[in-house]
């Protein structure tokens, strides 16, 4: 275009050589223009309407319930009457911290009792299983996290409950039966079982890349294995074990189905606390926002620490 | 070559390890529960743990069951909407993380991953905050938008997990061809993805089948199963619920095998 343009000008008399140098010009700006604005087209018709979507069910909600926190008392329907902080406040009485205390034990727990049954099946599947068969063994594992998390802590109803299937088999067996629905224990088995597959899976992806050689050196130089295990393997898989504990904790922490299912009334967790002010009796938004703050901040906080200490570099020791 | 590995697999050839001990317990740990409910899908008791001899009343009983037809039809509708739309957002989203640098990437990354850090409940009702503060109504809709918030930003994760072992040379081989970028991206890239997108897609519908929480507090007046499975086990035992999860265990056991099958194909490409 803008040779011709050009040869137009030549080809042209002087009056309109002006004319012509200024269409062509401006044909040039257009230009620019038009292939800048084409260039932002492309980035934005691709991350547009996901970032639309983010923004607008995502981000916009979280301010909102950020702004809903500092209302007290706050019922649906009312108009916003004052800001304050008195919901973040009643989170601090007996009852409420209580509840906090509770889930965050019942998320550690879970959390520890992944990591000591998870490290040794994803040990034995990265690195002592048959080779051939290690990838169909942990598929089989993680098989149970495609099924529905309800139906899976329902499964437990069966086994657990008084007249279940664990205290069939102790009766069977003479010994005295256990009541174990509705308690602690309930809570930390279901979330073990829900949660384990996560923990195995991060493990193993972390114990399959590490470098055997390290081991043979460790030997070499006299370590013997429980030695080489916890200063050569253990450091190794450092990162792996904190992003593993990390998902379970922040997974569990916020879990609502089996501390509503096995726990009974006696296991209110913050995420049980949560529905009940928005679908429960209690119907307090302003509360429940606060009380979703804090839970998103105790996740953060995870998050932060797993930064901080998690990601160390793992050939420390090399 | 190798004498401390030679000699530990020496040793566990004469007996088993603790670790494959405790393995074998884990693997009886995941599957017993699963295991017992589907035998006693075929109880004919209904109430306690006695075998009363096999039946097959609750899979019956379960066939009648229209509630639970129009709620797994209401799970259907959300999901499959739900990952149509967003298959084509987090694909779209994922290749354009991929190819542009811009002032304000990061943040955008991190708001990306909020769906999968944030907890459920927390994400619930915030989106019912949201609705409730622009008037809509809550419907089978508000529950789609919902649940394309989490779609997305998983389908997006496993979309550019698999971008970046791609060969960049093909897109460029095509663009120096003579294709518009246009072109590029549907014939050469996109059909590069479609296994990383259709298992994206299928952890995404698995999800949003699953989700309790969400679905509770923007689904409004439809009743997608999660609710309707919550609503009834949440009072004891229910013999037809235990029928209907023999079903979907199955339904998702096959939705596992074709992921692994998509992923094989995926890293095979």
């Amino acid at each position: 275009m803008k040779n011709s343009g050009f040869d137009r000008i030549k080809a042209e008399q002087k009056p309109k050589k002006l004319l012509a140098l200024v269409v062509n010009w401006l044909q040039a700006i257009f230009d620019l223009i038009w292939r800048w604005l084409s260039n932002l087209a492309r980035p934005i018709g691709l991350l547009g309407p996901a970032g639309i979507w983010l923004l607008l069910l995502m981000v916009l909600p979280m301010l909102l319930i950020t702004e809903l926190s500092l209302v007290p008392g706050l019922k649906p329907g009312q108009p916003i009457a004052g800001y304050g902080l008195l919901n973040y406040l009643r989170i601090l009485e007996p009852t409420y911290l209580q509840v906090l205390q509770r889930s965050a034990t019942f998320a550690t727990g879970t959390t520890l009792l992944c990591l000591l049954l998870g490290f040794p099946v994803a040990y034995w599947l990265a690195l002592m299983a048959p080779k051939r068969w290690r990838n169909l063994l942990l598929v089989l594992f993680i098989l149970p996290l495609w099924t529905s998390s309800l139906l899976r802590t329902y499964a437990w109803i069966t086994l657990l409950r008084s007249s279940g299937v664990i205290n069939l088999v102790l009766g069977a067996l003479g010994l005295p039966t256990q009541s174990l629905m509705n308690t602690p224990w309930a809570v930390y088995i279901g979330m073990t079982y829900s949660f384990l597959p996560y923990m195995v899976l991060i493990l193993y992806a972390s114990l399959e890349r590490l470098d055997l050689k390290l081991l043979e050196a460790a030997a070499d130089l006299g370590a013997n294995p429980q030695i080489a295990f916890w200063r050569v393997t253990v450091p190794q898989t450092l990162p792996g074990i904190a992003a593993g504990c990390l998902l379970v904790f922040v997974t569990s922490l916020g879990d609502f189905v089996v501390p509503t299912l096995l726990g009974g009334p006696s296991s209110m967790t913050i995420s049980r606390l949560i529905y009940n002010q928005f679908l429960g009796v209690a119907r307090n938004w302003g509360f429940g926002s606060a009380l979703s703050m804090v839970l998103i901040l105790m996740v953060s906080l995870a998050i932060a620490l797993l930064l901080k200490y998690g990601d160390r570099n793992p050939e420390i020791y090399s | 070559m190798k004498p401390a590995v030679a000699a530990n697999t020496n040793h566990q050839n004469r007996r088993p390890s603790w670790q494959a001990l405790l393995t074998i317990l884990m693997y009886s740990f995941m599957y017993i529960p699963i295991i017992i409910l589907g035998v006693y899908s075929f109880n004919e008791s209904r109430y306690g743990a006695i075998w009363k001899g096999f039946s097959l009343t609750w899979y019956r009983k379960l066939m009648g069951d229209e509630r639970l037809f129009f709620a797994l039809g209401d799970s259907l509708k959300i999901a499959l909407c739900a990952v149509a739309i967003s298959s084509i957002l987090g694909t779209l989203m994922a290749v354009g993380l991929s190819k542009y640098r811009f002032p304000g990437k990061s943040l955008y990354v991190g708001i990306s991953y909020l769906p999968l850090i944030i907890p459920d409940i927390a994400i619930a009702v915030a989106t019912l905050v949201f609705l409730a503060s622009v008037a809509i109504p809550l419907s089978l809709w508000t529950a789609i938008a919902a649940h394309m918030v989490f779609c997305l930003a998983y389908i997006a994760i496993v979309v550019s997990s698999r971008l970046q072992g791609l060969d960049p040379n093909l897109e460029e081989a095509a663009l120096d061809l003579g294709a518009t970028p246009t072109q590029a991206l549907l014939k050469v890239l996109i059909p590069q993805l479609t296994p990383a997108i259709l298992s994206g897609c299928l952890l995404a519908f698995v999800l949003s089948m699953d989700d309790l929480l969400i679905s509770s507090f923007t689904a409004g007046g439809a009743n997608p199963l999660p609710i309707e499975i919550f609503s009834r086990v949440k009072t004891g035992i229910k013999p037809d619920i235990n029928a209907l999860s023999v079903l979907l265990i199955l339904a998702s056991g096959l939705i596992a095998a074709l992921s692994e099958y998509f992923r094989c194909k995926s890293d095979r490409i």
